[in-house]
């Protein structure tokens, strides 16, 4: 690595940036801005905004065979120069503002005075930026150009041409990375226009990303649209939870309210992109039906009770067949809780004495970027926890036996819908004692003789294990609804209630895991952080 | 505490110089200029800039000036705002506006009269009104919405017209 660092001085700081590095990039280093519009990291260069320019000195062989320090005559854009040895750039000279002052007036002339309705004011690039380089008053005087403000492309995305300053981002995105070129401009100068090719519209599952790369409000979500201003929105870093890539994210909520889900920067898992399924999946988080009392069903006789008396009663019923015979009761857990609760589960198992259990797996179409045919985020730690049968889903069926054949009494499930996985109606109805585990009403918890409301992945804290074996944690960015809880605080209760008590809080129970689970030793909570651990896993 | 009474003399027990002590101010108060106003039916001149009731108001074309920024929601410092944005209908007059609050309350319990709104609003769409007797009977009856608001603001003068050149 060091052989290919080079030096050079940016404003008067000398530093050490690897060979051919952007000037962008290499004057973040210091933690100087170099603003910018078209310039993406994960872009190719296209150049074309002309707001990053600099001035650039470069070494040349004097004629005395002394190297001498030659200033550019004209700036240079800083995105599509590398660092070359000895250089020396000045950013913020007054020659530099001046252009830079200049660009901003040229983008400014047709850009509608939108800011009130625009989805992107707060997080526009061009509102910061005319902080730094706009004119208090506008010197144009002629009309403004009109161009389209409301067109679809595709289902996801709303178009405001008048808006678009024609970065290219987009295009670059659609083409490059989303492999689907269907963007393109139309019409020269001021009337140029973004427009999808005839008879072709952004149709992949990453198109949102170009809402996001969109450095002003030219591309908005229709999902988000008008529905919250973004410096309402709390952020959360998080996971999705979508499929067991784990994308980083961000949780953008307002007053308990799930806004949008947006992707957060991890070069070793997602980049900085996320699919829209993904993103569009957090409305049953904010379903209005989601469950919200721990329910006791006994003979269609149903009763809401505390969480004290349900952990009571439930711990009371299981010791009482734990106590009755071997094999009377069978666990299935989720691939989609949190590796903290699969290992609380798994303990819970260990007190019972239950050998049987599984999670069911759920599987989906993949595509070559981020989405996994495994949809559930965490198979890695239903694993590493044992709770997951080897391969996940093998011994549903023998749960399913064994309800058949009156030898299974008991089952407790947490958090899945197990009727599609062959565990239907006709046999829930022969269990003596169904426990479910649930956030949403299904044919299982109407079933179940005691329902305890769960919480969704934005309403706790807790670690995923990924796909490529990353140990990575998310936040609680809203409460649960009514007397929902964290599935491990139901846990650690059934566990206290059996005589295990268990840590009060998240991270200490991630400390105890991490003393006993093999993969995840060592790694400590906060080295986890906000981009994760790879661990050894097989 | 124990609060120990006056001994009263013979001039106090008296009582009646103390009753035609009191008549006599009465009675010197008569002819002197009245400062009693007779509210609610004489009603208090008020300054220019008074700062009354905040009001949602229309442009001469009838069209609800308020685009849901929410600038007014963010600024409030007692969080007595709030708004629902919404969309305009497709079609019609206002289509361009393509945001307008679905629905938009402001609290009177909370609003204290500081004119922060009207000063953030980027569309001139609130403004403080001179009304300020706005009591009501119940908590809810207090939150203003957005009917009531617009009824209150009435249509307001707009020499820029931003949107018609849209």
């Amino acid at each position: 690595m060091s052989e290919s660092l080079v030096k050079l001085t940016i404003n008067g700081q000398l530093i050490e940036a690897p060979i051919g590095l952007n000037l962008i990039e290499a004057a973040k280093l210091i933690g100087v801005e170099i603003p910018h519009f078209c310039y993406h990291p994960d872009l190719c260069i296209a150049g074309n905004c002309r707001m990053c320019v600099v001035e650039v000195a470069t070494l040349r062989t004097g004629p005395t065979g002394t190297p001498i320090l030659e200033w550019n005559p004209k700036l240079t854009i800083a995105c599509n120069t590398t660092v070359v040895e000895g250089m020396e750039v000045l950013t913020h000279t007054p020659r530099i503002i001046e252009a830079r002052r200049g660009v901003m007036e040229f983008l400014l002339i047709n850009h509608p005075l939108d800011c009130p309705i625009c989805d992107q004011a707060g997080e526009c690039r061009l509102q910061e930026l005319a902080m730094d380089y706009g004119r208090a008053e506008s010197r144009f005087v002629e009309e403004k150009e009109r161009k389209p403000k409301r067109t679809l492309l595709g289902p996801k995305i709303m178009l405001d041409d008048e808006r678009c300053i024609l970065c290219s981002r987009c295009i670059r995105f659609m083409r490059d990375v989303a492999g689907q070129d269907c963007l393109g401009f139309m019409g020269r100068g001021s009337r140029s226009t973004l427009t999808c090719y005839p008879g072709r519209e952004p149709s992949t599952n990453y198109d949102l990303n170009i809402v996001d790369l969109c450095p002003v409000g030219a591309l908005t979500s229709v999902d988000f649209r008008f529905k919250q201003r973004v410096w309402f929105l709390k952020q959360t870093r998080s996971l999705c939870p979508h499929c067991s890539t784990g994308c980083n994210i961000v949780i953008g909520s307002r007053e308990n309210t799930v806004c949008r889900l947006t992707p957060r920067d991890n070069e070793a898992v997602n980049q900085r992109w996320m699919c829209d399924e993904g993103r569009l999946n957090y409305r049953f988080i904010n379903d209005p039906t989601r469950l919200v009392e721990p329910l006791s069903r006994m003979n269609e006789n149903v009763q809401s009770l505390s969480w004290d008396e349900a952990t009571r009663q439930i711990a009371e019923r299981l010791t009482a067949l734990r106590d009755g015979g071997e094999g009377r009761i069978a666990f299935i857990g989720s691939a989609g809780a949190t590796t903290e609760e699969l290992f609380l589960f798994r303990q819970l198992a260990g007190v019972l004495g239950v050998t049987l259990m599984d999670v069911v797996p759920h599987t989906g179409s993949a595509d070559a970027r981020l989405l996994q045919s495994d949809r559930n985020p965490n198979t890695a730690g239903a694993l590493v926890t044992g709770v997951a049968a080897i391969p996940p889903g093998s011994r549903l069926l023998e749960i399913a036996q064994g309800i058949q054949d009156g030898r299974i009494r008991a089952l407790v499930v947490l958090n899945e819908d197990i009727i599609p996985a062959g565990i239907g109606a006709d046999l829930l109805g022969k269990l003596e004692l169904l426990i479910s585990v649930s956030r949403l009403p299904s044919a299982v918890t109407e079933a179940a003789h005691y329902l305890l409301p769960g919480a969704t992945f934005a309403e706790k804290s807790g670690t995923f294990i990924n796909r490529a074996g990353r140990i990575q944690r998310m936040n609680p960015a809203v409460a649960s609804p009514g007397n929902a809880r964290p599935e491990w605080r139901i846990l650690a209760g059934l566990l206290a209630e059996l005589g295990q008590p268990q840590e009060e809080s998240l991270e200490s129970i991630y400390r105890a895991m991490a003393q006993v689970l093999a993969p995840v030793w060592g790694v400590t909570w906060d080295a986890i952080g906000s981009q994760g651990v790879q661990l050894h896993v097989d | 505490m124990i609060v120990e009474r006056p001994k009263l003399t013979i001039w106090d027990r008296l009582y009646m110089p103390q009753i035609l002590k009191g008549m006599w101010i009465t009675l010197k108060h008569i002819p002197m200029k009245r400062f009693t106003r007779q509210y609610p039916e004489e009603t208090p001149p008020l300054p220019k800039r008074y700062r009354g009731v905040p009001t949602l108001v229309r442009d001469p074309e009838q069209r609800v000036k308020c685009v849901a920024c929410q600038l007014c929601e963010f600024v409030c410092p007692p969080r007595a705002i709030t708004v629902i944005p919404g969309f305009r209908a497709e079609t019609g007059p206002d289509a361009k506006v393509e945001k307008e609050p679905s629905d938009f309350i402001i609290d009177m319990a909370r609003c204290i009269y500081c004119g922060l709104c009207e000063e953030a609003c980027p569309e001139e769409a609130i403004f403080l009104k001179k009304d300020y007797a706005m009591a009501s009977y119940t908590r809810e009856q207090m939150k203003l919405h957005k009917e009531k608001l617009l009824e209150l603001g009435g249509i307001h003068e707009d020499r820029i017209c931003k949107w018609k050149k849209k």
